[in-house]
């Protein structure tokens, strides 16, 4: 009772947070350029010819859709947490009575409002623009992409708590994270399909958390997998969810047990 | 030697001292630059594993571009960058007084004022992008056509410069405008592509706009030994022209600016 209370407490803190630092959302919106200037990118290619199973329209729909997913994924805590734990702040975190991990990602889901309007306004254009036809039908598929989404953001927040943490250990864990999404940007699916990388390759990645935070559910978005294979592949996601979950754990219980503030 | 020169040689001495004392971020930093490099390359070799040319540009062509696109990096995260944050951070804390008093000019100063000599790694990885790009060609560039790339990227220096110093100057009006450079960052990034990857309107913006195709582009196709005369040409009038707005505006700017602390 009183944990569901505290927790509301702290998704109204993430929401109001969101709310007046909305001018920030529309950086950021505006700073997410990417899938634009792939779509500008695989376009060209596409003119001369389809390449793999994408002609112009689905590179389009793969690229909105990626926008859709980074924007409702994508989490910037580490910096935070970073900043949190080398000025001592996180003391006083540690004083609040929900363990410090919960909160941070109550004020994440708490952003979730915010974010979710400016995807579901690049969706509309999505579908004005190639219509229904450019999204999976299959409602069970629609199921697992909402399974996929929480795991993608919930493994990109597992990401960001565990990188942000090392600054328990060590002065740069800001250049990790800065590494981690050089990583991300590569091997997701956010600049390239993963369909396209060559097999071997293709098996790799298939084994990297990557493409669990931002591929896997633009691909259930666009439909490119049918039930079994979608069934497979979040089912391989929700296994990175828990590892990723056992590693951060891990590491903050040791990283706290360090922790001393100075001048918190 | 001119006193300009000496200064500048002087604020890049400190720099490289404040550097050297950070050694082991030459590798973590130079590393990091070179895994971004690679989100520009990944895509070309995806793509150019089943393709001849993309837009009419082969692969070593559109090499040559992202090593321009990689110059640019260097020059925003080396230079730019770090010396505008420390504007911002001078306009909050009201220390920009400071570097108003010195006797030399104030624009100058902030441009110089700080080099992140480690992150500018990314001039070795434009070299090095330079030549796969000319070894895939089968041919390497002559003398004029080489000199002739590099000048037009000194153009395109002072293009990036200006909008830079343009987007700075914001600070001056809002508190947390230094954002602004955060957009045209993200915006740069399309230069990482020949600009013939654009259609219709999208291309006039990006080459007179924010001119980013005369920042890779048009160097990239002098140095290739096939560029005109006309694009460099307005590269050349876009640069005279947005330095003289930026040194307008930022003139105003500093004339607008009361220090908050004293």
């Amino acid at each position: 009772m009183r944990l569901a209370k505290n927790l509301r407490a702290f998704l109204r803190v993430g929401t109001v947070g969101a709310l007046a630092y909305r001018a920030d959302v529309i950086v950021w919106l505006l700073s997410t350029t990417m899938p634009l200037i792939m779509i500008a990118f695989f376009g060209a290619v596409t003119r001369d010819g389809a390449i793999g199973r994408y002609h112009e329209p689905q590179i389009v729909a793969y690229f909105l859709a990626t926008f859709i997913i980074r924007s409702l994924t994508a989490s910037w805590i580490s910096w935070q947490i970073n900043l949190d734990i080398r000025d001592g702040t996180l003391g006083s975190r540690l004083l609040l009575p929900v363990h410090p991990l919960v909160a941070y990602a109550a004020e994440s889901i708490g952003g979730m409002p915010v974010r979710a309007l400016g995807s579901v306004v690049i969706a509309g254009i999505m579908l004005a623009l190639l219509g229904p036809s450019a999204v999976a039908h299959d409602p069970v598929i629609w199921i697992l992409w909402c399974v996929s989404v929480a795991a993608a953001w919930l493994l990109s927040l597992l990401v960001s708590v565990t990188i942000g943490g090392l600054a328990f250990f060590v002065d740069s864990s800001a250049k990790v994270m800065d590494a981690w999404l050089a990583g991300l940007f590569v091997f997701s699916g956010y600049l390239i399909p993963v369909d396209l990388f060559p097999p071997r390759l293709r098996a790799v990645v298939d084994w990297l958390p990557f493409r669990y935070q931002i591929g896997l559910p633009v691909e259930l978005m666009v439909g490119a997998h049918d039930r079994a294979s979608a069934v497979g592949l979040v089912g391989r996601q929700l296994l990175f969810v828990v590892v990723l979950a056992l590693v951060t754990f891990a590491v903050w219980r040791r990283g706290v047990a360090r922790f001393a503030a100075y001048g918190g | 030697m001119p006193r300009y020169l000496r200064l500048f040689l002087a604020q890049l001495r400190i720099s490289l001292l404040v550097s050297a004392q950070y050694r082991v971020d030459f590798l973590v930093d130079g590393a990091i630059e070179i895994l971004w490099t690679s989100t520009a390359l990944a895509p070309l070799i995806v793509v150019f594993a089943s393709r001849d040319r993309i837009a009419g540009w082969s692969f070593g062509e559109a090499l040559i571009v992202v090593g321009f696109f990689t110059l640019l990096q260097a020059l925003l995260e080396g230079v730019l960058n770090p010396s505008f944050v420390a504007v911002a951070e001078h306009v909050r804390k009201g220390t920009l007084d400071y570097v108003l008093l010195l006797p030399a000019d104030a624009q100058f100063l902030v441009s110089t004022g700080r080099f992140h000599v480690w992150r500018s790694v990314n001039v070795l990885t434009a070299a090095g992008i330079f030549v796969v790009g000319f070894r895939e060609l089968g041919r390497a560039p002559t003398l004029a056509s080489a000199a002739f790339g590099l000048t037009l990227f000194a153009v395109a220096a002072i293009l990036m410069h200006s909008l830079w110093t343009l987007a700075m100057c914001t600070v001056f009006y809002a508190v947390k405008a230094d954002q602004i450079t955060d957009v045209l960052s993200a915006t740069l990034d399309a230069s990482r592509w020949p600009s013939s990857v654009f259609r219709g309107g999208t291309r006039l913006v990006l080459t007179f706009v924010v001119p980013l195709g005369l920042m890779t582009t048009v160097p990239a196709r002098a140095f290739l030994g096939d560029e005109g005369v006309l694009l460099p040409c307005v590269a050349l009038l876009e640069a005279v022209a947005l330095a003289l707005i930026a040194r307008v505006v930022w003139r105003r700017a500093i004339a607008r600016y009361t220090s908050a602390s004293s």
